[in-house]
């Protein structure tokens, strides 16, 4: 079947099985890869994008075909003219990240929060990315990045 | 000469992470990011069986699936003398994929290679097999009784695979008898799975000269390159092994898989590359799990807590294969270590393992071989002879502690234990914790029947293997190595045998090699992984990476200041005695104003050297001349609802030693993540089975893994004991949390419980465990 999703600004007409799953699609039909598949569940969260701007999605838990019409955004698409997202930057500043397999989804997640809730507490911020697993930071500087960036975007609310 | 003073050191310093621009922009490469031309997909068909004989095979109807290419058997592979696959410490070998039998669920049946993913799972469902159930042996005290012989491919026919040993039995049991005080407990390690975020999986493929070209999650390259010429007939320089990035190992990525035995065959066999990934399920189901000891563990000790003897008997349950990874000569790991941070006069320690109808493995699960059932044993221990005692666990471990000038101290099991200042790190948490406060709050709880715990947990690790004398895999002996070569601008290329899985080598090497040439650690480029271009090393796990490729890496760069040093003494025009390296650069002895900087002499090396070698490189391979034993204290402060037994992990400190510090960002980093899966083994994470042999946590709804919601707050502190042994004095840390967590949680919500009379709860330690315990001991109290 065919759809038609834009990822990170570019429209991708493709033709794909009905049972593809929208991972599956911006990894390998649009060569994505930065978006990730860690559980067959929908309980690790290494899949997360947002779709429509603001509403964070697991990834290998929608087809593709239901993305159809839809704007996508993922981890390749943070950074805007070769500046990192203050989120890439809290989370490299915080050392936020080990392996790196969870990132994607840490960060996909962390952004569809901040969109809707500019100044979390580290309780909200915990409650929030209980969806996205890491088994490498034990979470403590995860919670501190998403503040870092919290505080950057609030200082100058005009960076996506 | 140089007028550069901006030199600064890069060891102990905080530096951001070198690999993290491209983890946090999506751009890293993970095995399942690679695609190649004509690349097919694997699929395993799996036994739903734990035990069963295979009565037929029928692929008729998967080869009918569009988009099938090829199916192969056990059958087929046998007869390609490819059906068996040695395990690393050569005890036993693995089937690759079934042959007349299966031995656990979820073993490997079948392998079908399809033009896509979906096409591959269809064709594996479409392939029939006829099993006849056998009686199902799912617990190593039942296979003990022989009954049922579930090996009979091997020459002994019983299910007990060894029995390992070490120390006096004699001796221990009549210092046991002759104890004043004497305890006893049976504590079982549970089964649970490391469980990396990404899971296992490889590609594999054959260029045009017939060379093997093979991505996977190894955390162990080179050795994977001897294992798979060992078991194919290849030969080991038709092979090339690249590890990319790896999404967290933990151990889990060390043994070889049937599945990557197959990709390779696959390959072969229908000349098109091959992909195969497992799923969550899979890797949970069948990849190396973890722990798995049943100890008997019992203590002597004299009135006033002099412990006098230590013996620890276990049972060990290793599923359908013998695939623990451990070196040869220890099949039980460095399990020695249970007598942890304390002087016993004598000790034994034995381990007897068996076959059962599970999923093989044994791994070393953050942790060196057996290391942390071996903390876990003493540490819980200890706390049960306090409670006999009537005495305060700080006071008793204090008591027992080796103590600062005994090192190197020759423990009663067999190491020779390098450094370590066990009362100043405990002093250190005791200090920071607040623990005489910590006491006050707890007796003021007790009186109105609140139940708050604190457990401590004083452990010592043995890291680094080693000795080759004592240490080998597949008989290759455990060193590792290092190579440098500085480019003629003064950056350059460091290789190791080692290979970051998220430990941040990338930077942390680069540190190493900055600090001891004087040069900017950013223009230090660190490759792992790449068999056609690394050093042979064994990789990293077991915490071996810092006390051996590490060690190596300084040594190696030793080598290259010693050659840099010729070439400085040719530009400062005098003798190479007469120059000496001082504030990261050369200068004439007592004339620091004449001076070169290393950046500078790598320029010359290649421009104008001299009489001396041109270039500037060194390699060094290094064999420890003993294992490092970093250590620490831990401290849990919980408080259990007495209604409900949920607990809650109210504070956690971490006071670790682990030598010299490289990044001190990067090892608290470690500490908090080692921490966590420490919690979530004392709380959550357990591989069970039913008694048919049914894996019941084979998906993250099932196994649980902490979410951001559970993870306590860590607290971190560090002592600092170096290695003496150790080039720079490091000696590893990624694995100590891990080891001495679990003991401290534990240890916490017993103590808790203690008003109630509780002695020992077992891990995991699950709100439905500790409800029972107190509803238990409520019911007895109300008796008695």
């Amino acid at each position: 079947m065919k759809v038609s999703i834009k990822v990170n600004g570019v429209q991708y007409e493709k033709d794909v099985e009905p049972r593809t799953l929208l991972a599956y699609f911006l990894r390998e039909d649009c060569g994505l890869t930065g978006t990730h598949v860690g559980c067959d569940t929908s309980s690790c969260g290494c899949c997360v994008v947002v779709m429509d701007g603001d509403r964070a999605v697991k990834a290998c838990t929608m087809f593709a075909a239901q993305a159809d019409g839809h704007e996508i955004l993922t981890v390749e698409g943070l950074a805007q003219g070769g500046a990192l997202h203050p989120l890439q930057q809290a989370f490299w500043d915080q050392h936020g990240l080990q392996c790196g397999y969870c990132t994607p989804g840490m960060l996909m997640t962390s952004y569809a929060l901040l969109k809707h809730k500019p100044n979390p507490s580290d309780g909200e911020i915990r409650e929030e990315l209980a969806g996205n697993l890491c088994r490498c930071t034990g979470y403590n500087n995860i919670v501190k990045a998403v503040r870092q960036a919290a505080e950057t975007l609030q200082a100058a609310p005009a960076t996506k | 000469m140089s007028t550069d003073t901006t030199i600064k050191g890069s060891l102990g310093v905080p530096m951001k992470r070198k690999e993290d621009p491209r983890f946090i922009q999506g751009k890293g490469n993970y095995v399942d990011d690679l695609s190649f031309p004509g690349m097919l997909y694997m699929a395993l068909v799996r036994s739903p069986y734990p035990h069963a004989e295979i009565a037929g095979i029928d692929i008729s109807e998967a080869m009918k699936v569009p988009g099938v290419v090829a199916v192969i058997t056990g059958k087929d592979l046998e007869a390609a003398g490819l059906g068996w696959l040695p395990t690393f410490h050569g005890l036993d070998k693995q089937m690759v994929l079934a042959i007349g039998k299966v031995l656990f669920q979820y073993q490997e049946v079948a392998a079908v290679f399809a033009e896509s993913r979906g096409a591959a799972a269809d064709g594996a469902e479409a392939v029939q097999v006829d099993y006849n159930p056998l009686p199902v042996v799912a617990d190593p005290f039942t296979s003990k009784k022989d009954e049922v012989l579930l090996r009979p491919d091997r020459e002994a026919k019983t299910n007990h695979i060894y029995h390992w040993e070490v120390g006096d039995r004699d001796r221990t049991d009549q210092a046991l008898q002759a104890s004043e005080k004497r305890i006893r407990q049976r504590m079982w390690f549970p089964r649970c799975h490391p469980a990396p975020l990404e899971p296992c999986g490889c590609v594999a493929q054959f260029d045009k000269m017939g060379r093997l070209h093979f991505h996977v999650t190894s955390q162990a390259p080179h050795v994977y390159r001897t294992a798979v010429s060992l078991v194919t007939g290849i030969p080991e320089d038709k092979i090339h092994v690249i590890s990319p990035d790896i999404g967290g190992g933990f151990g889990n990525k060390v043994p070889v898989y049937p599945g990557y035995v197959c990709a390779i065959v696959g390959a072969l066999k229908i000349g098109r590359p091959v992909k195969w990934i497992e799923s969550r399920t899979e890797n949970l189901t069948s990849t190396g799990f973890a722990r798995d000891y049943h100890m008997d563990v019992e203590i002597g000790a004299k009135a006033d807590g002099t412990v006098t003897a230590l013996k620890v008997s276990t049972t060990a349950d290793h599923g359908a294969f013998d695939a623990a990874a451990d070196p040869s000569k220890y099949p039980a790991g460095m399990f020695g270590i249970v007598t942890g941070s304390y002087t016993f006069p004598t000790a034994h320690a034995e381990v007897d393992a068996f076959f059962t109808n599970k999923a093989p493995g044994g791994i070393a699960y953050r942790c060196s071989f057996r290391v942390t059932e071996a903390s876990f044993a003493i540490e819980r221990g200890m706390d049960i002879l306090a409670d006999e005692l009537g005495m305060d666990p700080v006071e008793l471990r204090r008591k027992n502690f080796v103590k600062k000038e005994q090192f190197p101290f020759p423990s009663v099991l067999g190491f020779t234990y390098d450094s370590g200042d066990y009362h100043k790190t405990l002093e250190v948490a005791l200090e920071k914790i607040g623990y005489q406060a910590l006491l006050k709050e707890q007796a003021e709880k007790r009186a109105k029947g609140e139940l708050m715990g604190i457990g401590i947990s004083t452990f010592t690790e043995v890291v680094g293997a080693g000795p080759s004398k004592h240490f080998d895999i597949l008989g290759i002996k455990m060193f590792d190595s290092a190579e440098i070569r500085i480019h003629p601008t003064g950056s350059g290329i460091v290789r190791t045998g080692a290979k970051s899985q998220g430990q941040g080598h990338e930077t942390t090497w680069a540190q190493i090699v900055a600090e001891e040439l004087g040069l900017d650690p950013q223009n230090i480029l660190v490759e792992e992984g790449d068999t056609d271009t690394a050093p042979y090393g064994l990789g990293t796990y077991a915490s071996r990476s810092t006390p051996t490729a590490g060690a190596a890496l300084a040594m190696a760069a030793r080598r290259v200041r010693e050659r840099a040093r010729k070439i400085a003494a040719h530009l400062l025009e005098v003798g190479e005695g007469d120059v000496e390296w001082k504030d990261y650069k050369f200068q004439v002895k007592g004339v620091p104003a004449k001076s070169v900087t290393m950046k500078e002499v790598a320029f010359a090396a290649y421009t104008n050297m001299g009489q001396n070698e041109p270039g500037l490189e060194a390699t060094q391979y290094y064999d420890p001349p003993n294992m490092t034993f970093p250590h620490g204290a831990y401290i849990a402060v919980v408080d259990v609802d007495r209604d409900t037994g949920e607990v809650k992990v109210r504070r956690f400190l971490a006071v670790d030693d682990c030598g010299t510090i490289i990044n001190p960002m990067i090892v608290e980093g470690q500490v908090h993540g080692g921490l966590t899966e420490g919690f979530a083994i004392a709380f959550m994470q357990e591989i069970q089975y039913d008694k048919d042999g049914n894996n019941l946590n084979t998906n993250f709804t099932d196994y649980l893994v902490p979410t951001s919601l559970e993870t306590p707050h860590w607290e971190t502190a560090h002592t600092v004991t170096p290695s003496p042994h150790h080039p720079i004095g490091a000696k590893g840390v990624g694995e100590s949390p891990n080891v001495g967590s679990p003991a401290a949680f534990v240890n916490a919500v017993v103590d808790a419980l203690s008003p109630l009379g509780v002695r020992h709860i077992e891990m995991p330690v699950t709100r439905d465990k500790v409800w029972r315990a107190i509803r238990d001991a409520e019911a007895k109290k109300g008796q008695s």
